[in-house]
């Protein structure tokens, strides 16, 4: 078995065991090696960072977490993925209860073409939650913990179209966290943000830090290394290096991470 | 190079004369409704009046009368045919978008756009033996399920189309909290969708509402009142063909009346399709 990535121990000696472990995780799309024997230990309420150029496989990753790959026609997913020590790939895994402990929010804001409010609900609801006061008190909770209320506590049965594009990213947070997931993926969620945009996002992360799981896959290094305490470098599929973040940053340990850093390609 | 005078004269003339024509044929396309508009209030709108749309048929040779039993029975009949044709129409569709990738699928869409084609007439014999025959009674049953022929494919097609024109994305956001798959096409894929499939509703009711073909055998007319299902049924396109082919005067004036009227409701439904496609746009904005 190759070498697993495993983050050291926390400050006091106390090793937390892994919110999540992948072991000999390989990724087909048809005849295309898309992940490469991925071995990574993520620690819980910590951000993990996942960078590397376009096509390097962090994404995949991320997918294999909730299992959104199933939804990619030709997709074969190998190997193991535990989230608590339970593999994710075993067929008796109920799909429907594991993204609901691991949510998702993704690259480009995607609102449901309805209110605010009924964005937010819309995972609460589906859980059977009908009450009226519960509903109101989670979303107003989860607007909350997503830095939207104040904005939004006027208009909550306005179309969630016509809020601007940092405010339907925040949304989207709000919609997942409404669903008290332990593990939240995010998938380059400020690529199409501008930089105050991006900045709330960022703030909202170290926020959201204390309470969940985050891994983060992001283009932008610099982001990267404000956000996270871990940070693991893909390249074509493989993944190269995982270590912390100030580490990874200053002195990584191999070439290939220090020439994507340095931005000497990707 | 030199290129004469004629010559160029010539390229201009041809180029004005192509535009020229283009125009033309766009008015043209325009001419047979406004043609249609004119005639039928020319002929019709006198006639449409309060004892027309209120008071049933009076005995032949008889002055005056109405077709109140033949504007409800369109309705009614149309309405029936909406009732079965929506859910089979939008549960194919949905099929057809998500999972219609396949050879299945293909052979479903290529039967769908086969019965889209299906000449109205051959379906009227087609219900008239499979219900008429059987029930031994034209009926207003076998009227609505000939209908629901015409528009099963028209919606199925369409809700097809708008289906899989909504974003993964919402797909994907629906799943990755943890709904089901069909929960995430009732609650988001759907009403994302809504507006189109309205559209298309609409155009289907407006096709069957004027269609007196399929009714001639299955519907058959009435002279009387019913709302039994499974009875003969008055309705407005065979009663203009009644109407327009009897001897009387009369009935002829009636039969204008009628047209227009059923005009009347086709191009209300086309407005309203119209409308719910802006509604549409604007949601998505």
């Amino acid at each position: 078995m190759a070498t697993v990535m495993s983050p050291r121990g926390g400050g006091a000696g106390t090793k937390l065991p892994p919110k999540i472990s992948t072991r000999n995780l390989d990724v087909y799309y048809g005849n295309f090696h898309a992940l490469k024997n991925v071995n990574l230990d993520i620690l819980p309420n910590h951000i993990t960072a996942l960078i590397g150029p376009s096509g390097c496989g962090k994404s995949t990753f991320l997918r294999c977490l909730n299992r959104m790959n199933d939804l990619i026609e030709g997709a074969r997913v190998e190997g193991s993925v535990l989230l608590d020590g339970q593999d994710v790939n075993d067929p008796r895994t109920d799909v429907v209860a594991l993204r609901r402990r691991v949510g998702m929010v993704f690259q480009q804001p995607n609102p449901f073409p309805m209110s605010i409010y009924d964005n937010v609900a819309y995972g609460p609801r589906i859980h059977g939650i009908r009450k009226r006061g519960k509903l109101n008190e989670i979303v107003e909770r989860s607007l909350r913990q997503a830095a939207l209320w104040d904005e939004v506590k006027d208009k909550l049965r306005q179309s969630a179209l016509a809020l601007s594009g940092g405010q339907q990213q925040r949304l989207c947070i709000a919609r997942v966290l409404a669903v008290e997931p332990e593990v939240l993926l995010m998938d380059e969620p400020a690529s199409a943000l501008d930089p105050a945009a991006t900045f709330r996002i960022e703030e909202l992360m170290q926020e959201l830090k204390d309470r969940y799981t985050i891994v983060i896959v992001t283009h932008n290094m610099q982001q990267a290394a404000r956000v996270s305490q871990y940070t693991g470098f893909f390249l074509k599929g493989e993944l190269y290096e995982f270590d912390e973040t100030a580490t990874i940053f200053t002195t990584p340990k191999r070439r290939e991470t220090e020439d994507y850093i340095r931005g000497r390609f990707g | 190079m030199r290129i004469s005078r004629l010559y160029e004269m010539w390229r201009r003339f041809a180029n004005i004369a192509s535009l020229t024509i283009t125009a033309v044929c766009a008015v043209v396309v325009m001419a047979p409704v406004f043609i249609i508009l004119i005639y039928l209030l020319a002929n019709g709108i006198r006639s449409v009046n309060w004892e027309f749309l209120s008071s049933l048929p009076k005995p032949p040779g008889d002055e005056g009368g109405g077709m109140a039993n033949a504007i409800v029975g369109s309705f009614y009949m149309v309405g029936l045919g909406l009732l079965l044709s929506l859910p089979v129409g939008v549960g194919a569709g949905v099929y057809l978008a998500e999972f219609g990738r396949s050879r299945y699928g293909n052979a479903v869409r290529f039967m769908a756009d086969v019965l889209n084609g299906v000449p109205s007439i051959v379906i009227g014999i087609s219900v008239w033996a499979l219900l008429v025959v059987p029930m031994r009674s034209f009926s207003a049953l076998a009227g609505g399920v000939a209908l629901s022929f015409i528009m099963i494919p028209m919606i199925a097609r369409t809700t097809e189309e708008m289906v899989r024109a909504v974003p993964n994305s919402l797909r994907a956001a629906s799943l990755s909290v943890g709904a089901t798959y069909a929960r995430t096409m009732w609650s988001v894929v759907l009403p994302a969708a809504r507006g189109g499939i309205v559209t298309g509703v609409m155009l289907a009711l407006a096709r069957a509402f004027g269609e007196a073909a399929p009714l001639l055998f299955t519907a058959l007319g009435n002279r009387f009142w019913n709302l039994y299902l499974d009875r003969p049924m008055a309705n407005l396109p065979t009663q203009i063909y009644e109407y327009a082919k009897s001897p009387y005067q009369d009935w002829h004036r009636q039969a204008w009346a009628a047209a227009l009227v059923l005009i009347a409701v086709v191009l209300v439904l086309n407005v309203v399709a119209r409308m719910s496609t802006r509604e549409r746009f604007r949601a998505l904005r």
